[in-house]
C-alpha cells in the first residue's frame, strides 16, 4: 500500500484531533488551529485526488485491516476526493469571509467552542464522502445534525434557539427514517459495507424476492436524507435556519451540510441499491417531480421575501431542487449536472451569504430591502460578490451558474422526451423567477442614493473578509470558465461508483 | 383469519416496533410542548432499537462467546445487531440532551415550552 492511500483516513483524525485539543486552547489558537488544520486536509485531499486521477481507480482502505464483511472501510475515489477538496476550499473561505463577524458576535469564552464545531462539521462531512459503511454514515450524520444545530445557536440569540429546534426537530425525523432503512436493509442483506450489501441485493434482486421491503428501504432512505438536506415538501426549515446566524455558519450550512447528505444518497443509490433498480421503481419520478416543485415554489417564495437573507434562504430550496432534478432524469448525465451543481451552488450560496453580511454591515445591520439601497456604493466588494453570485445563480456566461444550467438541459435530452419538455419549461420558468428576484436586489444595492447614504453605516467588512469576497468570485469565475476537467472528473468518479 | 392470527404471533416484535415508531415520530412532529417532542423522540428511537434487537435475537441460541469449548455457528447469535443498538443508543442519548440543553434555554428565554406560545412571542417582537 502506498503512503498517499492513507491521506483520506489522517484528514478525517486530523479533524477530529483538532477538534479535541481546541478545548483546551483559548479562542485565538483554536482559530489558528482551525485554518491550519484545514489548509493541510485541502493539501492532503488535492494529494490523494491526484493520485487517483493518476492511477484511474479507485480503492478501499480497511480500517484495523480486517477484509471486507467484517471490517470498517472508507473508500476513495475521484468523485469522493474531489468532492473533499471542494468542500474544504469553500470551508476555508467561508471561515475567512466571515471571521471578524465571529470576532464581534460570539462571546470570548466560547469562541474556542465555535472552532471545535468547525473542526468537528468538517470531520463528518469527510466521513460522510469517504465512508464505504451505512452504519458509520448513520453516526456521522448525527455527528453532522450536533454540530450544525450548535453552529445555528452559536450566536446565543433567543430566535436562533426556534431555529435549531425547528431544525433539530425535522432532522431528527430524517435520522431516524434513514436509521430504520438502513436497520431494514441489514435484514435483508445482512451486510453494512456498501460493496458486500450491494452483491447480497443484486442476488436479492436476480431472485425477485424481497421486493416490497426493497421499495420502501429506497423510500425510508429518499426520504430521510431527503428531510435532511431540504428536498421540497421538507424544507420548511430552510429560512429559519440560514436566516439568523453568524454569515460563515448560514454560508457553511448552505453549501456544505445540506449536500453532503445529497451526495450520500447519490452514493447508496450507485453502491448499493443501483441505480438501476431506483429507476425500476419508478422512486426517480417522484424526485423527478419534487425536484420541479421545489424550483418553482421555492423561487415564488424568495420573491415573495422582503429580508435578503431569508430571500436566499429560499433560493436554497430552489437550487437543492435542481440538484434532484437532475438526479431524477434518471440518466448517468443528470447525476453528472446534479453533482456539478452540487459544486456550483456550494461556491455560490456560500459567496452569496457572505456578500450579504458584508452588504447589511455597512447598512446598519439592517437586512430588508429599504435600508439596503445603495449599498453596493457603500461596500464595493460585498456589491461586486453579490452581483457575480447572482448572476452566477441566473446563469450567466462565464460564471459557474450558466454551466450547471446547461449540463441540466442537455442531460435532459437524455431522458425521454416527456421529461426533456417538462425538465426544459420548469428549468426556463426558474430561471425568470431567479432573474426577478436577484436582479431586484442587485438593482436595489446599486439604486443611486445622495453623498450621504454613500457613506458607511455601522462597520465596513475587515480586510480578510475583503480578500474572502474577491477570492470567492474569482473562483466562481474558474469554475464557469474551465468547467470541463472538473465535468471529466465527475464522470470518471460517476463511472468508478458503480 | 388464520394469516393474520400468524402474522402477529411471529412478527409481533416488528409490529409493535413500528406502532412505536408512528406514535414516537407522530409526537416529535405534532406536539407544541417541548419536553413532550423530545419523549416522542426517545420513543421513535426505542422503536428502532427494539426492531433491530428483535431482527438480532434467535430463540435457543446464546451470545458469541465460547466458554465450553462449542465452535459451532449454529448455537450462537450475531453480535452485531445488538452492537448497532448500542452505538445507537449513544447517539440518541447526546441528541436528547442536546434538545433539553436548548429547551432550558428557551425556557429562560420565553418561560414557557409551548412553541406555538414562543412563535407568536416572537411575531410580536418583530412587529
Amino acid at each position: 500500500m502506498e503512503f498517499v492511500q492513507n491521506f483520506p483516513f489522517i484528514c478525517i483524525i486530523l479533524s477530529m484531533f483538532s477538534a479535541i485539543v481546541s478545548f483546551i486552547l483559548p479562542g485565538k489558537a483554536a482559530k489558528y488551529l482551525h485554518i491550519g488544520m484545514v489548509t493541510a486536509v485541502l493539501v492532503l485531499s488535492a494529494g490523494t485526488l491526484a493520485y487517483v486521477a493518476g492511477t484511474g481507480e479507485s480503492y478501499t482502505f480497511m480500517m484495523g485491516q480486517f477484509p471486507a464483511p467484517w471490517g470498517n472501510e472508507i473508500r476513495v475515489g475521484v468523485l469522493e476526493a474531489l468532492m473533499a477538496v471542494i468542500f474544504c476550499i469553500i470551508m476555508l473561505l467561508s471561515v475567512f469571509g466571515g471571521i471578524a463577524h465571529v470576532e464581534r458576535e460570539i462571546q470570548r469564552s466560547r469562541k474556542n467552542l465555535f472552532y471545535i464545531l468547525l473542526d468537528l462539521l468538517l470531520a463528518s462531512l469527510l466521513a460522510l464522502i469517504y465512508t464505504n459503511d451505512l452504519f458509520t454514515a448513520y453516526v456521522f450524520i448525527e455527528i453532522n445534525t450536533i454540530a450544525a444545530c450548535g453552529l445555528i445557536i452559536v450566536k446565543k440569540e433567543a430566535r436562533t434557539y426556534v431555529s435549531a429546534i425547528r431544525y433539530m426537530v425535522m432532522s431528527l425525523v430524517g435520522s431516524g427514517l434513514f436509521l430504520i432503512g438502513l436497520s431494514l436493509l441489514y435484514g435483508i442483506t445482512g451486510h453494512l459495507l456498501m460493496t458486500p450489501a450491494k452483491e447480497a441485493l443484486e442476488k436479492i434482486i436476480a431472485q425477485g424476492t424481497y421486493h416490497v421491503p426493497l421499495v420502501v428501504i429506497m423510500v425510508l432512505v429518499v426520504i430521510g436524507l431527503g428531510i435532511k438536506s431540504g428536498m421540497y415538501l421538507f424544507h420548511t426549515w430552510i429560512p429559519d435556519t440560514y436566516g439568523y446566524t453568524t454569515p460563515t455558519c448560514s454560508a457553511i450550512l448552505s453549501s456544505l451540510v445540506s449536500k453532503s447528505y445529497i451526495f450520500l444518497m447519490i452514493k447508496i443509490f450507485f453502491r448499493v441499491v443501483g441505480f438501476d433498480s431506483i429507476i425500476s421503481s419508478h422512486l426517480v419520478n417522484i424526485i423527478f417531480v419534487l425536484g420541479l416543485i421545489g424550483m418553482i415554489m421555492g423561487s415564488v417564495a424568495a420573491i415573495k421575501e422582503n429580508d435578503i437573507r431569508r430571500m436566499t434562504a429560499f433560493s436554497s430550496v430552489a437550487q437543492i431542487g435542481y440538484i434532484y432534478m437532475g438526479i431524477g432524469l434518471g440518466t448517468t448525465a443528470g447525476v453528472v449536472a446534479a453533482l456539478f451543481h452540487i459544486i456550483v451552488h456550494g461556491i455560490t450560496k456560500s459567496q452569496l451569504f457572505i456578500s450579504i453580511a458584508g452588504l447589511s454591515d455597512v447598512s446598519d445591520g439592517k437586512q430588508d430591502f429599504h435600508s439596503l439601497k445603495g449599498a453596493g456604493f457603500r461596500c464595493k466588494i460585498a456589491g461586486a460578490a453579490y452581483t457575480a453570485a447572482s448572476l452566477s445563480m441566473v446563469g450567466m456566461p462565464f460564471f459557474s451558474g450558466f454551466v450547471s444550467k446547461y449540463l441540466f438541459a442537455s442531460s435532459a435530452m437524455t431522458a425521454g422526451s416527456g421529461r426533456l419538455i417538462a425538465a426544459w419549461i420548469v428549468l426556463g420558468v426558474s430561471t425568470i423567477l431567479n432573474t426577478v428576484y436577484f436582479m431586484r436586489t442587485v438593482i436595489t444595492i446599486y439604486t443611486p442614493v445622495d453623498e450621504e447614504m454613500r457613506k458607511v453605516h455601522g462597520i465596513s467588512p475587515s480586510k480578510t473578509e475583503q480578500a474572502a469576497m474577491a477570492a470567492m468570485i474569482l473562483l466562481n469565475v474558474v469554475v464557469g470558465v474551465a468547467s470541463t476537467p472538473i465535468i471529466r472528473a465527475l464522470e470518471s468518479g460517476l463511472a468508478m461508483f458503480g | 383469519m388464520d394469516v393474520i392470527i400468524n402474522m402477529l404471533r411471529n412478527h409481533y416484535q416488528d409490529i409493535a416496533a413500528v406502532f412505536l415508531f408512528v406514535i414516537g415520530m407522530t409526537n416529535l412532529l405534532l406536539q407544541q410542548n417541548l419536553i413532550k417532542k423530545i419523549i416522542g423522540l426517545d420513543i421513535m428511537d426505542s422503536a428502532i432499537y427494539l426492531f433491530l434487537a428483535s431482527k438480532g435475537y434467535i430463540a435457543g441460541r446464546t451470545a458469541p462467546i465460547v466458554v465450553d469449548g462449542i465452535t459451532d455457528v449454529e448455537r450462537y447469535i450475531n453480535p452485531i445487531p445488538a452492537g448497532l443498538v448500542l452505538t445507537g443508543i449513544v447517539v440518541s442519548v447526546s441528541v436528547s440532551a442536546l434538545m433539553m440543553a436548548l429547551t432550558i434555554c428557551l425556557y429562560r428565554e420565553y418561560h414557557t415550552l409551548n412553541l406555538d406560545e414562543i412563535m407568536m412571542k416572537i411575531r410580536k417582537e418583530e412587529d
